[in-house]
């Protein structure tokens, strides 16, 4: 984010009379471009140059074996009348609501840990991170055994309190959410991490001025934790949101083909994936990638432009 | 991309053993004018057999070496088209009907007609549907190596509880839903019969048998009054609770609840034998019969096949290897190793003594019944269009003949589309 400052104030003192001081810093400058080249052609070859094909081949028709035939914009109008598309959009979007549910969960339990005189912090962190380290695969299919309907410890438990056995993967109505829940909890991990820095950014004084004054500790988190960790929680939310969207990997292991909620489970990855590779409609799914990210740069400005709204630089 | 590096790992950790024990048996030969033949397959269950296939005929051609490249089978297609893109394709691999006539219609399969006629390879050793189903506007692309049919597996032990004489061959749609009624036990979870939503094993027996059809000339057999007539002799167990509901079979599949003694019948392929076999229990009180005569008496019979990569510059080599796969030495050594059944007529006895305490010749005898699996030049489209449609009337839900009714317009809609294309 700081990036664009950053970028302006150099050019601007690049403008200036070339001085001593100033070529100098032009050479560092040139030493810097030599430091990030390893990434920058990382990112131009694997991620820029793939973007700009796909871009091109969402107005062709993608041979399955290679080639291709220029069809103009066929495939976004397939895109647009597809209903399984606005559907999958929908789920996406259910997906991202739960998962931006981790923030608040993360926020909670970095204030937490943050108290004053609690011992095994270190333990708590690396035990709410290990989910988020952990393979999507390994992940999935353990929380399809916790789920299973017929011999899963989640209906063992809720049994005990006389509540029905539930199939909570393959039931339409629950399959969403359940998949939003193993979601949440592996991504709360990364971002308590990130929120724990943030807290221990904030200095110690203020809370001591606010506890002489008198205010508790839940005062004290929504009038000095939250406002100022207001800048993390920004990026976070940015990074959550755009993960969620891209959601695929949790549900393509969880669901199984032969699930009957497979419709309503999902995402837009997950329908660019049946296309791409499974129907050979690679140029359709071209488009749904492109229009995706379209979607994802749209919804990116727009918390750019309401986090004047509620984002305290300190 | 977690994904992808996490498909790359699993694959070579999967090829790693294969590939040292091919090296292994190499015995350091390599180089010097030998000639080195990729082959492609994702099956792990018969790479002991394919092995011994590949020694028997690499004694006959010392020239040749045959190194096999196994890709599980979840990332099988899309590596294979990859690779077909990329030039770094299997030189001779495995091909399923779905898949055959994407391949054929592009050219990327070396024609084998004009091989076949020139080495007189035993084509008509084999099932006659099986080898049409790998010819592609009257050009041979593909020689079959096995076959499977859809048999009726029925556990013993739960039928003599239940006081009822055993599956056989006189059964018809009434007798199995008069014994899926006994042998449902809802105290014990035991559910007679598992009217589970897969193509392959359940759905397309129940259309064919019914006198329905998944695909004729060109159209869909889905909206077709016998194959909804079909489907619906199936979602009817689930509504009166003698099979489970698909939810429950997602988690729990058919073939799970089977092997662990909670389903009684189930439909299952030939190939599934091994594993049965595997089974203790299975293997003491387990029995394989004739799937039931619904209207007529059927089964859907599928085989692969080794083809040859247009893109191979070994071709003269594969071809050989190919043409060897289809012979009888062959079919001996993979019926010897009882994972498949040999599709070369005759050299079945040795599968079906592999495991004397299963009555496996009924696999044997449906193959004069069999309706081969359709497919069409992108399969993939409509049948990724039936378990949506079809999942909520077989979990209970009803409404199977306006769910029927619609797979049918939507899977004409993309039959049209790849008409067109």
């Amino acid at each position: 984010m700081s990036v664009f400052p950053a970028t302006a104030a150099a050019k601007s003192a690049g403008r200036r009379a070339p001085t001593s001081a100033a070529r100098s810093s032009r050479h560092g400058r040139r030493a810097g471009y030599w430091f990030i080249a390893p990434l920058g052609l990382g990112f131009a070859v694997f991620y820029f140059w793939p973007m700009i094909q796909t871009f091109y081949f969402s107005f062709t028709e993608f041979g399955p074996f290679g080639g291709h035939t220029w069809t103009g914009t066929d495939n976004y109008a397939r895109v647009l009348r597809d209903v399984t598309v606005w559907q999958a959009l929908g789920n996406t979007l259910i997906y991202c609501g739960i998962g931006l549910l981790a923030l608040p969960l993360a926020i909670v339990i970095a204030a937490l840990l943050n108290r004053r005189g609690l011992r095994g912090v270190s333990l708590y962190r690396a035990l709410y991170f290990v989910p988020f380290v952990t393979l999507p695969v390994a992940v999935g299919l353990v929380w399809n055994w916790l789920y299973n309907g017929d011999f899963g410890l989640l209906n063992e438990i809720l049994g005990w309190f006389g509540v029905d056995r539930h199939y909570w993967v393959s039931d339409p109505s629950t399959a969403v959410f359940a998949i939003g829940a193993v979601m949440v909890w592996s991504t709360t991990g990364y971002y308590l991490i990130i929120f724990m820095a943030g807290i221990k950014a904030i200095p110690q004084d203020y809370y001591e001025a606010a506890e002489l004054d008198g205010a508790g500790p839940l005062r004290r988190f929504f009038t000095i934790t939250l406002p100022l960790l207001s800048p993390t929680l920004f990026f976070a939310s940015v990074i959550c949101m755009i993960q969620s969207l891209q959601t695929f990997d949790l549900i393509y292991i969880m669901m199984g083909e032969k699930n009957p909620a497979v419709g309503d489970t999902q995402s837009v990855v997950g329908l660019f994936y049946k296309w791409a590779f499974m129907e050979n409609a690679q140029g359709a799914a071209a488009a749904l990638a492109f229009l995706l990210m379209l979607l994802i740069a749209g919804l990116t400005y727009l918390q750019f432009r309401l986090q004047r709204k509620w984002v305290h630089y300190g | 991309m977690r994904r992808r590096t996490l498909l790359c790992s699993g694959l070579a950790a999967a090829s790693a053993p294969v590939l040292a024990a091919c090296s292994d048996e190499g015995g350091g030969a390599g180089g010097g004018g030998r000639t080195t033949l990729s082959y492609g397959m994702w099956d792990p269950a018969q790479v002991p057999g394919m092995q011994q296939i590949i020694a028997a005929f690499e004694k006959e051609h010392p020239d040749i070496s045959v190194r096999i490249e196994l890709t599980p089978w979840a990332s099988y297609w899309t590596t294979l088209k990859t690779s077909m893109r990329g030039g770094t394709a299997p030189d001779v691999f495995w091909m399923n009907a779905v898949n055959f006539q994407l391949y054929a219609a592009h050219d990327v399969l070396e024609p084998l007609s004009e091989h076949i006629a020139r080495d007189a390879t035993p084509v008509d050793r084999h099932p006659e549907q099986l080898v049409r189903l790998y010819a592609y506007d009257g050009t041979q692309y593909g020689l079959p190596k096995d076959f499977d049919t859809v048999g009726l597996w029925y556990n013993k032990a739960l039928f003599d509880k239940a006081g009822i004489k055993y599956p056989d061959t006189t059964w018809t749609w009434d007798d199995l839903r008069d014994a899926a009624a006994e042998l449902t036990n809802p105290r014990e979870r035991v559910h007679g019969f598992c009217s589970e939503m897969h193509r392959q094993f359940v759905l397309y027996p129940a259309m064919f048998a019914a006198g329905g059809y998944v695909l004729r000339d060109g159209h869909s057999g889905f909206g077709d009054e016998r194959s909804v007539a079909g489907l619906r002799f199936l979602t009817d167990m689930i509504d009166r609770g003698w099979s489970p509901p698909q939810s429950a079979m997602v988690e729990s599949t058919a073939r799970v609840r089977f092997w662990s003694e909670k389903a009684a019948m189930v439909h299952d392929l030939s190939a599934m034998a091994g594993q049965m076999y595997a089974v203790p229990a299975l293997k003491d009180h387990g029995g394989v019969t004739v799937l039931p005569k619904g209207r007529e008496r059927t089964t859907v019979i599928h085989g692969l096949a080794n083809v040859i990569s247009a893109k191979s510059d070994k071709k003269a080599a594969a071809w050989k290897f190919v043409h060897f796969m289809a012979g009888r030495r062959a079919a001996d050594i993979q019926a010897k190793s009882g994972v498949t059944i040999s599709s070369y007529a005759g050299t079945q006895d040795a599968w079906l003594k592999s495991m004397p305490e299963f009555d496996l010749k009924h696999f044997l005898d449906m193959e004069k019944h069999a309706t081969p699996y359709p497919s069409s030049k992108n399969t993939a489209v409509w049948e990724n269009l039936q378990y949506p449609l079809l999942g909520a009337a077989f979990s209970g839900k009803g409404g199977i003949e306006g769910a029927a009714r619609t797979l049918g317009e939507q899977m004409d809609r993309a039959l049209k589309e790849e008409r067109d294309s």
